[in-house]
């Protein structure tokens, strides 16, 4: 019972991590199409941000506390930069071409927003496990869990819910979902479909940006964090279907428990385990388990 | 005055064809060295930077002259070395093209680095292949001597089979009841050799321990170890056994050390002596730290002419410590620098191999012994000790600190490690 409970944790911990690094991902190519492969320097950018002004902050003796506030706010200002710099900047100028370009161009975009990272904070990796020590352990299944990790959970379910709730219960949600289905008839019926995207890349920027600021606590934050990060999140909108937030759930969830069955189970097919699913995903299901519904033009 | 002249110019023609035939040439001003070492990406900050820092140091002070005896000739058998520093990131593909590109294009004279097993071990039958003077400086896996005999390849310190015969020799010595154990570490070469080794010797001098069945090999720079440390805090084994290296290492340090993983379970940490200096208060007290060898922070308090200025040279340069890769790295450079100075600056790569080959040589922290691997892979002490947090100084401290002979933790010359481990580790001497 103990280890099923645990399993069950690391399942969910890993879940979230997952889905929240990854509901960005599939936010932008939803909306706007785009295998957005700068996704993993958005994640690395939010981590330094987050690392750097928690560091700062306990060097200036301020309470550890802040160190939550300052991942958020890590999170909206590296979105909001960087998601407002490269879309209008670059991609605004590309959605007429064709998609491997904008794919190609955002590979690019990677590897400058990287080698940017390493001018702005240096090749040191940066510590910030303040806000992990402020929350301490608790003990569960007959172990000993960080509160810090559960608090993914929570933190990935509001995530989950904000996103079902901004997507079905708004009227932005509404012009979202209608760009999604069909981009000239949104253009037809007067939704500013420029704006539109501005605003969605910036979203998926910022979830991005809080996937790292989150993680940033619990890793030594160092050059190179977006490219792990970036293999995953395409398993995992891969598996749930490119564009789908329920996709991205279920992918994450899927894979997360699964690994971390194989992780207590059987360790020797960890590394497997994550990529066997998508295989069989796409053998099965090539769009994924819950692509969104392509709309058949005549 | 005409016969003279013709006399003359007859002699400098004769001269010149005998040197032309003998392959005489003119003694270089300069030298080129490549320094390949991690410079972007986790392990840069821990290993790649300090590594570097430890190249560029040695060759400076080579350069100049301020090496204390008896390395204090001026130059590389009297050229100037220049470094050229590369990136060894992204994966052993793209290190085997830079590497070809050094040698066919670049032309560089001599190839001193690596910190990656896995790139080590796919450039050896390049270097090979190419005919170029290689200094390999940090990577551990002993298949790279073991699986084939080279001729220009060269590694200036022990394998992985040193640390973990003696990380194995250390936890027999200092936890004699314990009853199980386990392992987390990289799954690539460097992993998966490190803890065969450390399992191997453990089954042979504590046959009364029992290993997990369900040892951990998390993906190398994976980041996020949750699920691996909830299952080690189940599993039975009071022991945990790691060869995480760089960004991986501080990380498992940190998500461990919050969930009292190293407070309930022993952590034996092969390569744990890069973190010593950098994590400070947050190391956890009380865990079996080793240094691929005699260097860092085991040995930075030996007193011998040639540590102390390597330490202080550091420690005025860099600000902080030198750990195990910055000794490794100059350890390497010191080599060539040998291999320079006795086969002279204009020397063939063959010439090189033949000067560093089978030699024994005082580095900084400890005596070389080139002699396994036919004269190619060198046998060092190695050794272990305990972490604690000295308050008083502000700095982490290694305790109960142990060295193990060359002779005690690696395979005679011509033994495969695995089989020398497998038979007993006969013919060693403790």
């Amino acid at each position: 019972m103990e280890a099923a409970l645990t399993i069950l944790l690391d399942g969910l911990q890993f879940s979230s991590y997952l889905f929240i690094v990854s509901a960005g991902l599939t936010i932008i190519f939803g909306v706007m199409k785009i295998l957005n492969v700068a996704h993993g320097s958005f994640y690395a950018w939010g981590a330094y941000t987050a690392a750097f002004f928690i560091g700062k902050f306990s060097d200036m003796g301020l309470p550890d506390a802040l160190g939550f506030l300052l991942i958020v706010a890590a999170a909206i200002v590296v979105g909001v930069i960087l998601g407002f710099i490269i879309e209008q900047g670059i991609l605004k100028h590309m959605y007429e071409r064709d998609e491997v370009l904008i794919v190609l161009a955002t590979f690019g975009l990677f590897l400058v927003l990287e080698d940017i990272i390493l001018i702005a904070f240096g090749t040191d990796p940066y510590f910030a496990y303040q806000p992990m020590a402020l929350l301490g352990p608790v003990e569960l299944g007959g172990i000993t869990r960080d509160v810090y990790g559960l608090t993914l959970i929570g933190v990935a379910a509001v995530v989950a819910v904000g996103c079902w709730w901004l997507l079905n219960k708004t009227k932005w949600g509404t012009l979202l979902k209608a760009v999604i289905f069909d981009r000239e008839m949104g253009i037809s019926m007067g939704i500013n479909v420029p704006l539109v995207y501005t605003l969605t890349f910036i979203g998926g920027a910022i979830l991005g940006g809080l996937g790292g600021a989150y993680i940033a606590p619990t890793i030594s934050v160092a050059p190179g964090l977006g490219t792990e990060v970036i293999v995953l999140s395409f398993a995992v909108v891969v598996v749930g279907g490119m564009g789908s937030i329920v996709g991205a759930a279920i992918g994450s969830l899927i894979i997360g428990l699964l690994r971390a069955i194989a992780v207590h189970e059987l360790p020797q097919v960890e590394l497997f385990v994550v990529f066997a699913v998508m295989a069989v995903v796409l053998v099965f299901r090539p769009e994924g388990l819950f692509a969104p519904a392509k709309p058949r033009k005549i | 005055m005409t016969n003279k002249l013709l006399k003359g110019a007859l002699g400098v023609a004769a001269v010149s064809a005998v040197a032309l035939a003998g392959g005489i040439a003119h003694a270089k001003d300069a030298i080129t060295i490549a320094v390949p070492s991690f410079l972007t990406g986790g392990a840069a900050g821990p290993f790649g930077i300090p590594a570097m820092n430890g190249a560029k140091m040695v060759t400076d002070a080579i350069n100049a002259g301020k090496l204390p005896a008896p390395y204090n000739t001026k130059g590389f058998g009297g050229a100037t070395a220049s470094v050229i520093p590369l990136d060894e990131g992204g994966g052993a593909t793209k290190q085997v093209a830079e590497y070809r590109n050094l040698v066919e294009k670049r032309n560089v004279d001599a190839i001193v680095g690596y910190i990656s097993s896995g790139n080590c071990q796919a450039l050896a039958p390049v270097a090979e292949e190419l005919k170029q003077f290689t200094i390999f400086a940090t990577c551990g896996t002993p298949r790279i001597f073991e699986e084939s005999a080279r001729k220009y390849v060269f590694r200036t310190m022990g394998h992985a089979t040193a640390d973990n015969v003696a990380a194995a020799m250390y936890v027999k010595e200092k936890f004699p009841d314990m009853k199980g154990y386990t392992g987390i570490n990289q799954n690539y070469a460097w992993g998966q050799d490190s803890w065969r080794d450390f399992d191997l010797t453990l089954q042979q001098i504590m046959p009364n321990t029992k290993a997990s069945g369900k040892t951990q090999f998390p993906k190398i720079f994976a980041g996020q170890y949750g699920s691996e440390i909830s299952a080690m805090s189940l599993d039975k084994a009071d022991l945990i056994h790691t060869s995480f290296w760089g960004g991986d290492l501080e990380a498992f340090i940190f998500q461990g050390n919050a969930r009292g993983l190293f407070k309930k379970k022993i952590g034996v940490f092969t390569v744990g002596g890069t973190a010593a200096y950098r994590l400070g208060k947050k190391l956890p007290n009380g865990l079996v730290l080793g240094a691929r060898g005699p260097y860092g922070i085991l040995v930075k308090d030996r007193d011998t002419v040639l540590n102390n200025w390597f330490v202080n040279t550091y420690k005025n340069l860099y600000g902080t410590y030198p750990s195990g890769p910055a000794y490794q790295y100059g350890q390497a450079i010191l080599a060539a620098k040998i291999a320079y100075d006795k086969a002279g600056s204009d020397a063939t790569n063959e010439q090189l191999a033949d000067a560093l080959r089978g030699i024994t040589f005082e580095s900084f922290s400890t005596t070389i012994e080139m002699k396994l691997g036919n004269g190619h892979q060198a046998a060092t002490e190695n050794g272990y000790g305990i972490t604690e947090y000295d308050s008083e100084n502000g700095e982490n401290v290694v305790k109960d600190i142990k060295f193990y002979p060359a002779s005690c933790v690696l395979p005679p010359e011509g033994q495969n490690s695995v089989d020398w481990i497998k038979g007993g580790m006969k013919g060693a001497k403790c």
